[in-house]
């Protein structure tokens, strides 16, 4: 590359541009639910998340049962039945959602601000996340749907590596299970479970409110006030057991017929509140995290085209979340992958990032930093990821600080600290191969 | 059971949204630019479009645009493989391409202030590209690698290839994006080098810019980085017109898989193609009346009071260069054959013919488009993504502000016309993916399997 571009960009690097984060305006509901709102006036629209500490986390013995509750709230109320519900939302614009992972059970809303339209829609959130039927009929739809997405997953070599990826590093630990849960357990689980666990968990103080959007304070504070008075007051669900570290590396070949193997490696990783999150963040950067641009993709896929996706993450949850290495290759070159995977891996938590790869992280990551806050959606994501977690108001402020905080002598020692290369999980699904 | 609730049923009247102007500019060498501002975040998503796709391939070079694609980012005569990439990156950009029937994009979202490096890169590689042999035979391995992932190994995936490939007899839109396999196998550096001495060229070129920007000071940037750039030849696209299809087609796909799937295509007419302007229009509606809530026809018939269909969906493909289809698809609930699924279907179909669809539903899902378009305005990248399709498949990127008065224009008696003409026999194409069993694969079947489709 000749110098003239490069004194060109070099120049652009010195002139990062200053961005304000979003100011968060945060308070309590009188039922104890912990609200965070952003004023944006800018698009005539709201969201709404209401997020319980309610995953599949809390399954218990019957996993399935937290996806289940969630997925039934919108399927009959007192006074509602699915259609009446359905209408509610749809015929305004509205735009109603519900997930479940392993830590969070969300409810969604968006709507326009259009005073009808917005009322409408909340009244309809309100009645289902507070007084939810659970009609019979509707469950045992819910549970032969969900038996089909669960044959869904076993065509899938992607998903039955992470079920048993999940499974080899957690345990019997609540984050071992799918939260999609087990043939088994859909046929025990009844509607009872299903109340007794929404009557536990779907209560004020285990909740998170986020609103973003075309309101001002005030109006947030009565939406707020409308969304968390019809619930129950209850209790914040007990603290979730402590991940162990894996005490030997263990490896699982699941015989699959397809043309592909899909290799996972890992450990248990971080939290979010995790002192050690920052360095293993932007280490991992380097490592496997920045997309087109790192260690993982230039030794599996731009050396060696054995991969079209070869990656690192650190996926921070509650307790412990995956540190997870993943890729896919046609079978007969799953060995040679997974050598030069785990070669990679060992060498990055011996040696760390160069000081330009650290330097070339930091820019990536700070550089693009409003990219991560550039739209509604995407801040009502941050809100609810700093409510649940309960990270301080000025995480988004100091982000880029923290960042760049980081050193090369403080990843080093944070990966070596954490992260140990001959204790790791291996699942590996696909055929023997011969699909060239 | 009705609900004792009065519902509204909005029919929105929101005050003009003060949506930002396109600004269109048009470079000496044919390039064009849009750019739209949108100043909530100081981001800019800078996103530039070609002119082709798999539907200007042939047989033997298909997915040859895609693999153009993944080469994009392998070098030019100023910059080293890779080295595009680790300038975005450093910059703080995200960045990626994609490749469609109709287009190939690339895109960068930067911060505001760094939209000269995105047009400084882009220009770089529409015209200096290199192919290297040596990086492209690594690349045909990553492309395999790739098509084993979204289609092989995935059955739907190999389904819709394969459904595609026996409803679209000779239109282009019979090959895959990805290409197949044997064509991947054996893409030579002479190919690719004809491939994009055809079509990277300005005057094939959209640019289109979204955010916090100025667009004459957009326009200024461009000049200065595309301006110089040499038009090229195009080659002329031949029509490549869909013979006319003479009764139903069937097709039956074996794969391991647990789960049977069922698609059901007919052939219609899209905005570009269109004789009579609001059919596609009407065809748009139509989807929405059948699928896409929890309200439409299907999941509340379908899924929810027959239980014949575990999901089933409906999909209009208007935002194409040539005829398209109007698909359906499906899997069947439990205990469900794909058999009971298709006549089910079916019969909502016969219903759709015989009694015009209510004023309630009409006005449905024409408030859902509405409340779409503001949604829509939440995401820089959508809105520019917008833009170049429309520009990319040959319609005036302007269709996207007249798009929701047309649909606000359809009525019930146009939407049972449509269904009328368009959902006949001679149109259709039946696909269905029958799971088989392997050592290590029991597909479970279904209980009232009864005999294939009826024929």
């Amino acid at each position: 590359m000749p110098a003239k571009i490069i004194g060109f960009f070099a120049l652009l690097l010195t002139a990062f541009s200053s961005f304000a984060t979003p100011a968060i305006d945060h308070w309590q509901t009188e039922q104890g639910t912990r609200v965070y709102f952003v004023d944006a006036p800018q698009l005539p629209m709201v969201d709404i998340r209401l997020i319980f500490d309610a995953g599949g986390a809390r399954d218990g013995d019957l996993p399935g049962t937290a996806l289940l509750t969630n997925a039934m709230l919108k399927e009959g109320t007192a006074d509602s039945d699915t259609n009446a519900i359905a209408a509610a939302f749809d015929d305004v614009g509205a735009k109603f959602g519900n997930e479940s992972e392993r830590d969070m059970a969300i409810l969604s809303l968006r709507s326009l601000v259009e005073e009808n339209a917005l009322n409408q829609a909340v009244d309809m959130f309100v009645e289902l996340s507070s007084q939810p039927a659970f009609p019979k009929d509707s469950f045992e739809r819910l549970k032969n749907q969900l038996k089909t997405s669960l044959q869904a997953q076993k065509q899938s070599p992607e998903v039955i590596a992470e079920r048993n990826f999940y499974q080899a590093l957690y345990g019997d630990h609540p984050y071992g299970q799918m939260p999609s849960g087990n043939e088994e357990s859909l046929e025990k689980i009844t509607t009872a479970n299903l109340e007794a666990f929404f009557k536990q968990y779907y209560v004020a103080q285990n909740a998170v409110l986020v609103i973003v959007g075309d309101l001002r304070q005030a109006e947030a504070k009565v939406l707020a006030d409308k969304i968390t008075s019809a619930i129950p007051r209850g209790e914040a669900a007990a603290p979730l057991p402590a991940v162990d570290d894996l005490a030997t590396a263990s490896e699982q070949h699941i015989e699959f017929p397809s043309s592909q193997s899909h290799l996972l490696v890992g450990q248990p990783g971080t939290t979010r509140t995790d002192p050690d999150y920052f360095e293993l963040y932007v280490g991992n950067h380097v490592l496997g995290g920045g997309g087109l641009v790192s260690i993982i993709n230039d030794e599996i896929r731009e050396k060696r085209g054995l991969s079209y996706s070869a990656y690192s993450y650190f996926r921070p949850m509650r307790e412990a979340g995956p540190f997870q290495l993943g890729l896919q290759t046609r079978n007969e070159q799953a060995e040679e992958a997974l050598t030069v995977l785990r070669q990679t891996l060992r060498d990055f938590v011996k040696n760390g990032p160069t000081e330009e790869q650290l330097e070339a992280a930091k820019q990536n990551i700070t550089g693009g930093f409003a990219l991560r806050l550039d739209s509604n959606s995407k801040i009502a994501d941050y809100l609810g990821v700093i409510g649940f977690y309960q990270l301080p108001l000025d995480y988004l402020d100091k982000f880029k600080q923290r960042v760049n905080a980081v050193s090369k002598a403080q990843i080093q020692d944070a990966f070596l600290r954490r992260v140990d290369p001959d204790k790791m999980a291996t699942v590996i699904v696909g055929g023997k191969g011969d699909s060239k | 059971m009705l609900s004792l609730k009065k519902l509204l049923l909005l029919c929105l009247c929101l005050p003009a949204l003060a949506i930002a102007e396109v600004s269109e500019y048009q470079l000496d060498n044919g390039l064009k630019l849009l750019v739209k501002p949108d100043d909530r975040a100081p981001v800019v998503v800078s996103q530039v479009w070609y002119k082709v796709g798999s539907s200007y391939e042939h047989n033997g070079i298909t997915g040859i645009s895609h693999i153009l694609e993944h080469m994009m980012f392998k070098g030019t005569k100023n910059l080293a493989p890779g080295e595009f990439s680790e300038i975005i990156a450093a910059n703080g950009g995200s960045q990626n391409a994609f490749t469609g029937r109709d287009y190939t994009a690339y895109f960068q979202t930067l911060e505001k202030d760094r939209l000269e490096v995105s047009f400084r890169l882009e220009a770089e590689r529409m015209r200096n590209l290199i192919i290297d042999e040596t990086e492209l035979f690594k690349e045909r391995d990553v492309v395999s690698e790739e098509r084993r992932m979204r289609t092989d190994d995935n059955p739907q995936a190999l389904m819709r290839e394969a459904f595609n490939a026996t409803a679209f007899m000779n239109s282009p839109y019979h090959h895959p994006v990805i290409g197949w396999m044997s064509d991947i196998n054996h893409y030579q550096k002479a190919d690719l080098d004809d491939w994009y001495q055809k079509w990277y060229a300005p005057n094939n070129a959209v640019v289109v810019v979204v955010g916090d920007v100025n667009p004459d000071a957009v326009y200024q940037l461009a000049k200065k980085y595309f301006g110089p750039l040499k038009r090229e030849q195009t080659a002329t696209v031949k029509p490549q017109v869909e013979v006319e299809q003479r009764g139903e087609r069937y097709l039956k796909l074996k794969a391991p898989a647990q789960l049977p799937y069922l698609m059901m295509g007919w052939k219609v007419p899209v905005i570009t193609t269109t004789d009579i302007d609001w059919e596609p229009y009407a065809l748009d509606v139509l989807a929405g009346i059948l699928s896409g809530t929890s309200s439409s026809r299907f999941s509340k018939e379908l899924v929810r009071d027959q239980q014949v269909a575990a999901g089933v969906s409906a999909y209009n493909n208007n935002f194409s260069r040539l005829d398209d289809m109007f698909i359906i698809g499906g899997t069947p609930a439990q205990g469900k054959s794909v058999d009971a699924l298709q006549k089910a279907i079916q019969s909502q179909l016969d219903t759709l013919k015989m009694t015009p669809v209510s004023d309630a539903e009409l006005q449905r899902v024409k408030t859902q488009v509405v409340a779409s378009e503001v949604y829509e305005l939440d995401s820089v990248f959508y809105q520019a993504m917008q833009l170049g399709m429309l520009e990319t498949v040959g319609l005036d990127w302007q269709l996207s502000e007249q798009y929701v008065d047309n649909i606000k224009a359809v009525t019930a008696e146009q939407i049972q016309q449509a269904v009328q003409k368009y959902f006949i026999d001679e149109r259709l194409t039946i696909g269905e993916l029958v799971p088989v069993a392997t050592p290590d694969n029991n597909p479970p079947q279904a209980k009232t399997s009864g005999d294939p489709h009826a024929r």
